[in-house]
This record gives C-alpha cells, structure tokens and sequence, in this order.
C-alpha cells in the first residue's frame, strides 16, 4: 500500500482491508507510537468536517507526524481563486501525504492523479467517504468478533446515504446477508443491489424497524433528511418511522450492536445510549486507529 | 429497382474522396452533423434522412468529401448513432466500409451528468468507462456517477 491514493473503497482489495483493520488492532492496544516523526502529513478541508479532520489529526498526531492544512476554505487564503490542481501542486511540495475533503464529486480522484504524494480521500461531496467504511468494518469485527456470514440491517436512507453505499459494496466481500430497512422512496440503489446479486448474496428489503430487530447482529442507522424528498408530505409520513428506541431492544440477538456515522438527529433516542447494543461513540473513536493503520501503512512504515 | 439505383448514387457516387456515414438512425442525422462541426468543413457535405433502408424502417445517411475521420471523430459518431457505417471512398472507389465501435473508454467527448463532478466545475478533462455498450451508460471516472443514453451531451 506504500504511496498509493486510497479515494474509492474499490482501490484496495480484501486483504488489503484485513491487513489494515490488523494493523488498527495494534494502534489500538498502543495508540502512541513515534513512527512518523520524519513525516508532514496535510489535511485539507475544503469544505469543513470538524468530526473527521480531528479524527485525521489525533491520528497523525499519536504517530508524531507533522500537521499542516487548513480547515476551511473560506478562510484559506491558499484556495481564492485558486484551481485545486495548484493548491494539490503547491501543498505535495511540503507534505508527504494529503487527507482532503472537498464538495466536488471526483476531486479526490483527481488530486490523486496530478499530486507527487498519495491522497486519502476523506470525503468528496455525495461520492465517497472510504476511512468511514473502514471504521465500520473495524467496528463490526470488534463487536462481532468476525466479518464473514453477518447479518447487517441499514435502515433509514438508503438510496442517498454514501456511507450504506460504500458499506454494502465492502461487505460484500464478506459474505453478508443484507436486511435493507427504508421508506419506498429511500430505497437502495439497483446498481448496488446488482453488486449484492453479482457477488452471489442474498438481501431482503423492508419497510418496517421492528421486522429486523431480531435477526439482525449490525443495525446501521441512518438519517432521513427532509431535502431528499421531493413531496413534503411524504417526509412528513416517513420522518418517524425509522427511528430506534430502548425498548424496541427486547428480543434482539445479545451480540447485535447499533452502528451510526454520526451526527444523528433523533433517530436514534437518547435512552439507547445505555444499552448494551450502542456503540456508535465507540464506532468513531475507533476512525482513529483505522486511520493511524491507513497513515503508517501509505508512508511505508508498516 | 431504380429506388435502388439512386440510393446506390446517393451513396458513392458524387464523392471522389471522402467519408459516407451511412444507416445513422432517424433522427440523429442533424447531431451527427452539429458534433462533428461539418458546416464548417469548407469542403462538400451531402445530408439526406428519411430513406428507406432494408435494416431500419428509416435511415439517415451524410457524405463528406475530402475527409477521412480520426479516431476521436468516429467515437462521437459511435456514441450518438452507435448503428452508423462508415464507407471509406478514394478515386469514387469503396476501400473500405466498417461498422463504427463503441470504445470501452471515453476521454473528452461527453460531459458529466452530475452537475457537481469535478469535471463541471474546474478545468478536468472527462473520462467515462463505457459500462453498458447495448443501453449506452458511461461511469465517470472521478465522481463514478453513470450518465445514461438519453443524458449524454457531447462536448
Ligand atoms: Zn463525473
């Protein structure tokens, strides 16, 4: 994986997962370690991500690497006007790697091709957002202590959700069985029910919470924004039945545990936080070891 | 029998060097025109539409004289009338006739769907793995967003 761009989660194959998921394991029995302590590592935020740049940069900063960047471009005076070629040309001069998040669908692919160091995408608009995939993985082996044969429900919005998109089509290496829980206008995308098909896995789609809580082992939630739909109405209808409570807990399977990318507005209620099956704060402590794996791995140092 | 003889005419004999695209699907003839800029070719374009053909209940067909298109030029042809046959004429002889291919990848010719890829907003040649060649669909290779058949805008 040495000075290689890592923009889409098809860029790495599945051993390349586990052996970066290994790797995090190890960070995270020992999150500090000065192995890049010769190393600049950028982080861009051309549009802000408070949430992921910390976690980038928490990560960096564990490794003894140097941080440089900026966290958003309004305030950047490097971007005015400035194409993102430039910006990537000036700022490969005094980094060994950039992370950058940008609004713009592919520029993380396309810095990747004009930059002398490697780029990790940590977010390009709507498209990809692939460290969130790998702390998710890394999540659902933690708690499940496997990856292969699971049960993984995503519930909520489906057909706009990047990260359900980049999930399903990772786990699909992992011979998954997919419980797909949204409004009908939330509904996964065909392409990516054709990637669950192609890989000779199985997926049933819902409309109700309540019909997955008890085979599920992983419920991934999601939120529902209102802008996705077109009728007013139909938000209106949908808004509160994707939401999780305590008490919808009972019957559910003792190792199944509740994922969330976070933020979360309210579909997930606050008395959840106490059971056993939360663990979306655990989920993004853990983007800091993954991310570490993914750092040390790129720069050659592990 | 005459239909056939003048069809024939129509299609080689007025051109001593040049290009015939011939079976272009109804409808098409004038994009095929406009894509590859013929009015401002400064050499003798014929366009006819509306004849009938054995293969399509109706067909267009264009000849260029004195011009034999590059490979760029006949990806475009490919991707607007994918039925199109391109007859290679020099001395009002046929040297050559071929069916025109879609590539299995597009470099500038078509924009981006999505109006936020990368490509729309700052200065990034297109580039589109061409994933559906029957129901033409092309995936950008930067925001990996397919652009369909009935979306497709040449550059
Ligand atoms: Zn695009």
């Amino acid at each position: 994986m040495k000075n290689r761009s890592f923009v889409s989660i098809t860029d790495f194959t599945k051993d390349e997962y586990i052996r970066i998921l290994n790797l995090a394991e190890e960070f995270e029995k020992q999150p500090t370690q000065k192995i890049l302590e010769d190393f600049v590592v950028a982080t861009l935020f051309f549009e802000p991500s408070t949430r992921t740049r910390l976690s980038f940069e928490s990560a960096a900063s564990r490794l003894g690497a140097k941080v440089i960047g900026f966290s958003d471009a309004s305030n950047s005076s490097v971007v005015k006007g400035e194409s993102l070629k430039d910006t990537i040309l000036t700022v490969a001069n005094y980094s060994d790697l950039i992370v950058m998040r940008h609004p713009r669908e592919g520029s993380a692919r396309f810095a990747s091709e004009v930059s002398s160091v490697p780029i990790i995408n940590a977010g390009d608009g709507g498209n990809q957002h692939p460290t969130q995939c790998l702390l998710d993985l890394y999540s659902i082996r933690k708690t499940q202590g496997k990856l292969d044969g699971l049960n993984v429900a995503f519930v909520g919005d489906l057909k706009y959700g990047r990260t359900v998109h980049s999930n399903v089509m990772a786990l699909c290496n992992f011979n998954t069985t997919f419980h797909l829980v949204s409004p009908t206008e939330l509904k996964l995308p065909s392409y990516v029910k054709m990637h669950i098909k192609n890989s000779n896995l199985e997926y049933y789609q819902y409309t109700e919470l309540a019909d997955v809580m008890k085979v599920a082992d992983i419920i991934y939630m999601t939120r529902i924004q209102k802008e996705r739909f077109s009728d007013p109405i139909e938000y209106e209808k949908v808004k509160n039945a994707y939401i999780l409570t305590a008490n919808m807990m009972e019957g559910c399977k003792d190792n199944m545990r509740v994922l969330h990318p976070l933020p979360r507005v309210n579909e997930i209620t606050e008395d959840v936080d106490s059971t056993p099956q939360a663990y979306y704060f655990q989920q993004a402590l853990n983007g800091v070891y993954v991310r570490q794996a993914l750092l040390s791995l790129i720069l050659g140092v592990k | 029998m005459e239909n056939e003889n003048i069809r024939k005419e129509l299609v080689v004999s007025a051109i001593e060097n040049g290009t015939v695209i011939d079976h272009i699907p109804a409808g098409v003839v004038f994009r095929v025109v406009r894509i590859l800029n013929l009015e401002a070719t400064g050499t003798q374009v014929t366009v006819g539409f509306n004849l009938e053909s054995r293969k399509y209940v109706r067909k267009g067909i264009i000849k260029v004289s004195g011009k034999f298109f590059k490979r760029a030029e006949i990806d475009k042809i490919a991707l607007i009338a994918p039925t199109a046959t391109l007859i290679i004429i020099k001395n009002y002889k046929v040297i050559e006739k071929r069916q025109v291919v879609i590539p299995e990848e597009i470099h500038k010719l078509v924009k981006c769907v999505n109006p936020n890829c990368i490509t729309n907003s700052q200065n990034v040649d297109t580039r589109f793995k061409v994933i559906d060649k029957d129901d033409l669909r092309l995936q950008c290779h930067y925001c990996e967003k397919i652009t369909a058949k009935n979306n497709i805008e040449i550059i």
